[in-house]
């Protein structure tokens, strides 16, 4: 696996199509249990959004390191260590309040990330950002404007949302925290560093709290390994739930 | 506390500058701003779109359908409210 990761761009790229290819793949999840049929189509909406953004950055990343794989072998063909996307993602998709609250501080998290990314000097990963950045603005909105329905609802929507909140609140830290790849990719003018994005994130995230009426909760430590692939015990059902068909018939196609 | 049955929404798009809104079918949801994004989701997703106008269903007045034949059927009887009886010139074209 070394040598496929000498490019440390196309690592980096990697991470964040794992991190919209997982979360993505959550959502279809909720197709056809929805709370509503109006829902059901958003919720899709916002899935194919990030498995478009997994594809666009997987074949970055492998146009990156040399054409060696395509955007399948990294999708369907890979172990769930070789998955560097941040823990929070492959939560399960718990209720409706879950999915928001995760949804909520990923696009909080990635909006920012990509308005950053479109400025990187290499102007196709650049291009890719540019479009994504539009999506996930709408993702913020979408989100947001569910959580401060479900926040500022019945006691019952209040109480699940908060509690939603307070359980996916330890994966936050590790959206932020830089490693030696994230260093690398943004010192050379190509990726992003973590670390500058808290503040946007804070401000769109406590606006949303402070509207719904909920607390934001006190950080903790918090869990972290995704990104250098350790996960929690959710992503190899998933990844094996995912990888089925291309691993029962290769290249299978329509 | 209960859960009320979200009010009924019907969904108008322009899809290009010169166009005129259209109505496009109905949606459920809580309140304008959901019927909105919703409308956005369901009825744009095939891009072609450039503005969206979601008006509560309840505050459309309809004419009845029992009295169609006041209503309506008068109109079918006068040909001359059709504008077939002009000539038009060859210089003018494609109208």
């Amino acid at each position: 696996m070394a040598a496929h990761l000498s490019d440390p761009r196309a690592a980096w790229l990697m991470r964040l199509g794992d991190a919209t290819l997982v979360l993505g793949h959550r959502l279809t999840g909720w197709l056809s249990r929805a709370p509503t049929l109006e829902e059901d189509i958003a919720l899709a909406n916002l899935s194919l959004d990030l498995i478009g953004q997994a594809r666009a950055f997987y074949t970055r990343a492998c146009e990156l390191e040399g054409g060696t794989r395509d955007e399948t072998d990294l999708a369907c063909r890979r172990a769930e260590p070789d998955y560097r996307n941040p823990l929070l993602v492959e939560q399960p998709n718990g209720n409706f309040a879950d999915t928001m609250a995760r949804h909520l501080i990923f696009s909080a998290y990635a909006h920012p990330l990509y308005e950053k990314l479109s400025h990187s000097n290499d102007a196709e990963t650049g291009g890719i950002a540019t479009r994504s950045a539009r999506e996930m603005a709408y993702h913020l909105r979408h989100a947001g404007e569910w959580m401060v329905r479900l926040g500022d609802g019945t006691r019952l929507s209040h109480e699940k949302t908060q509690a939603a909140l307070d359980d996916l609140w330890p994966y936050v830290p590790e959206l932020f925290e830089a490693d030696e790849l994230d260093r690398e990719a943004s010192a050379s003018g190509f990726g992003v560093d973590p670390p500058t994005l808290r503040a946007e994130f804070d401000a769109a995230v406590n606006e949303v709290i402070l509207r719904a009426t909920l607390t934001r909760p006190a950080e903790s430590f918090g869990q972290r390994g995704g990104k250098s692939g350790r996960h929690s015990e959710w992503l190899g059902h998933m990844v094996a739930q995912m990888q089925f068909l291309q691993r029962a018939y290769p290249d299978a196609r329509w | 506390m209960t859960e009320s049955p979200a009010p009924l929404w019907e969904v108008f798009i322009r899809p290009r500058n010169g166009l005129a809104h259209r109505h496009v079918g109905s949606l459920h949801a809580h309140d304008a701003k959901m019927a909105l994004l919703s409308a956005r989701d369901i009825y744009t997703r095939r891009g072609e779109t450039l503005s969206i106008w979601v008006v509560p269903s309840s505050a459309i007045v309809a004419s009845d359908p029992s009295e169609k034949e006041m209503m309506f059927e008068p109109t079918g009887s006068k040909i001359y409210r059709h504008p077939t009886f002009y000539e038009v010139p060859d210089e003018v074209g494609h109208m």
